[in-house]
């Protein structure tokens, strides 16, 4: 396992492992993060995970860590590892269940000070019209020909259907549909698990978050992303439910002879893999992607209910309340994308797992309103801390494949945080600092406290410091739910 | 080894996923106990009727492929038909698995596991005694 002694210091904020470290390396690991941030993580696995992730084959460049980077299985959360396209390979682990796990934010123009007396109501509303917890049913339920056509058009779906505007759209990571997705590479167990979970946010750390935009660090992008000081924003957190579970089950069981049969040597059975120019890695590729589709169909859904909880709580009573989307970004996800490396372009598929993309103005591929300012980078803290927003820069594209990181990362174990943190005691501190708390559980609650995850402002800082992410905005909690 | 059960599991920890130990005196009986693991940490309670039995097979190349597509099983039930299992008698030859194991509907679960994973996945069977580490995605 790498200590600090393994490690070349770039800077303050950047480190290497060498790729001498193991002979097995394709490449380095390269990890943004302060020491102290590294020495958090010096006990579990990650570090070791993102050695074991420069062993795929088609490996260009380094594998990049985030500083809320913390110990996953296979593949470290927090980690970026692009592979050559088409001869390099694709990794189900390196993507994880929760395909395109992301984060949707949405933004209003109604002061915190008169809405505050309504978050009683709206945060009942919410949990009300949101349905959450485990194995819970969405708001729609499909037939499994209409279920095809939400993996195949994902958010346009939704847009067909009456739930999501055009602005919505413009504003989500690929205009909500991912390309070349495949409904029929996706089985029917997964089709049926996720049939009736459209529209449902699920149970572990997701969540919905209403939110105050408390600072304000860059005027000019704020307003670009429609955020607004002392203002009401909402944050949704969720991926793509049981579909997305049962497609990387599937694969990456599958993929267990596929390595055998490329002749690819692995140090851990959960990176299996495949080259993307074959028939499994065109297969997982195109699952993937209707997975992806599901989970912005399934945001988009979640977006729908959340207008609905503000409207019936707001309409007629205060000004402003209308919700205008910001953005809707991935971090669970394996994408085609084209870079600068070594002065050539190359094309690789960019492997993010906890990881969000970042990209810089000019980028190919975002929305013509966000080419001078950077994408918005979406940073959900833990409930009670606060949340980031921060903009894509140019230096990400050079550096960490147009990435950074993705929230506060955890630091404590979930069976740790039941044993040392009490549900019911958790809620009381976080009502007593003005936040309504709706949860299903009072375990789940305990296992999702604050205690249990690293301090967000400095793991913005250590980003920001690296120059591969700049302040927006933060946001202040005051209403969560959690399935 | 120092468990002083002939069969049993125990949850390890882990940063953000759950993970269980478990061990028991031959291969067929640590899929049972993982299995009844798995449900430990989930939480499920069983409804006292009716009683549902089924039977699984499958078949892979490795025993460690066989227990994650068999756990997955279990979990596919849980979440697609509310149903769990408590009861397994294991069969296991060569590189084929079959169980005929009963269970009864889910009453109430206190978490949720997403899927089963291959991480350093690695059942060691020393001096009569087989053992494994197990992450869970959750």
């Amino acid at each position: 396992m790498p200590g600090l002694k393994d490690m070349r210091r770039i800077s303050l904020y950047e480190w290497e492992i060498p790729r001498s470290f193991r002979p097995d390396m394709r490449g380095p690991v390269r990890i943004f993060a302060t020491q102290e941030l590294i020495e958090q993580v010096l006990n579990d696995k990650s570090l070791d995970q993102a050695v074991n992730a420069t062993t795929l084959p088609g490996l260009v460049g380094a594998v990049v860590v985030m500083p809320d980077m913390h110990q996953g299985y296979g593949f470290p959360i927090g980690g970026v590892a692009a592979t050559e396209y088409p001869q390099g390979v694709v990794s189900p682990g390196a993507v994880g269940y929760d395909i395109c796990c992301g984060v949707r934010l949405l933004a209003s123009r109604l002061d915190f000070t008169e809405a505050k007396g309504y978050l009683d109501p709206l945060a009942d509303r919410l949990n009300r019209y949101c349905p959450s917890g485990v194995g819970q049913e969405g708001v729609v339920r499909v037939n499994f020909p209409e279920l095809d056509r939400v993996l195949r058009e994902g958010a346009r779906w939704a847009l067909r259907s009456g739930y999501a505007t055009e602005n919505d759209l413009a504003r989500t990571e690929e205009g909500g549909c991912l390309e070349g997705a495949d409904p029929q590479r996706v089985s029917e167990r997964a089709k049926t698990r996720g049939r009736e979970q459209i529209g449902s946010l699920g149970a572990g750390n997701h969540f919905i978050e209403v939110d105050v935009v408390e600072t304000i660090f860059d005027p000019g992008t704020a307003s670009v992303f429609g955020l607004q000081s002392g203002c009401l924003a909402v944050q949704i957190h969720c991926g793509s439910r049981g579909l997305g579970h049962q497609i990387c089950t599937d694969y990456v069981q599958d993929f267990q002879s596929a390595v055998r049969r490329y002749g690819i040597e692995l140090p851990d059975r959960e990176l299996v893999c495949a080259p993307m120019d074959s028939p499994e890695g065109q297969a997982y590729l195109g699952a993937m992607r209707a997975g992806g589709n599901f989970a912005f169909a399934n945001r988009q859904l979640l977006a729908h209910s959340v207008r609905r909880a503000f409207e019936e709580t707001f309409a007629g009573k205060l000004k402003g309340w209308q919700l205008n989307q910001v953005y809707d970004i991935s971090h669970n996800m394996a994408k085609i994308e084209v870079y600068s490396v070594a002065g050539k372009r190359v094309q690789v598929c960019v492997h993010r797992k906890g990881a969000t993309r970042a990209f810089g103005p000019g980028a190919p591929g975002l929305a013509q309103e966000f080419q001078k300012t950077g994408q918005p980078v979406l940073v959900p803290g833990s409930m009670g801390t606060a949340s980031w927003v921060l903009a894509g820069t140019e230096a990400s594209m050079q550096v960490s494949w147009g990435s950074s990181c993705h929230g506060a990362g955890r630091t404590m174990s979930r069976a740790r945080a039941k044993h040392d943190i009490r549900g019911d005691a958790l809620r009381r501190e976080l009502e007593s600092q003005g936040i309504q708390v709706r949860a299903g559980s009072m375990s789940g609650l305990a296992e999702e406290a604050p205690a249990a995850y690293k301090d967000v402002d400095q793991v913005v800082e250590a980003v920001v410091a690296a120059g591969i992410a700049r302040k927006v905005a933060r946001l202040r909690p005051v209403a969560v739910i959690k399935g | 080894m120092n468990s002083p059960s002939p069969a049993g599991f125990e949850e390890l920890p882990h940063t953000a996923d759950r993970a269980l130990r478990v061990w028991a005196p031959d291969l067929a009986a640590l899929f049972g106990e993982a299995a009844r693991g798995m449900n430990a940490l989930m939480g499920v309670k069983l409804a006292p009727q009716p009683r549902k039995t089924r039977v699984y097979g499958t078949q892979a190349s490795d025993p460690e492929s066989l227990l994650v597509a068999f756990l997955s099983e279990l979990l596919y039930a849980i979440e697609s038909e509310r149903l769990a299992f408590d009861q397994f008698e294991i069969h296991l030859e060569e590189d084929r698995l079959q169980v005929d194991m009963s269970g009864a509907p889910i009453q109430s679960l206190t978490g949720f596991i997403k899927a089963v994973t291959f991480h350093h996945l690695s059942i060691q069977q020393k001096k009569g005694r087989c053992q494994v580490e197990i992450v869970f995605d959750v």
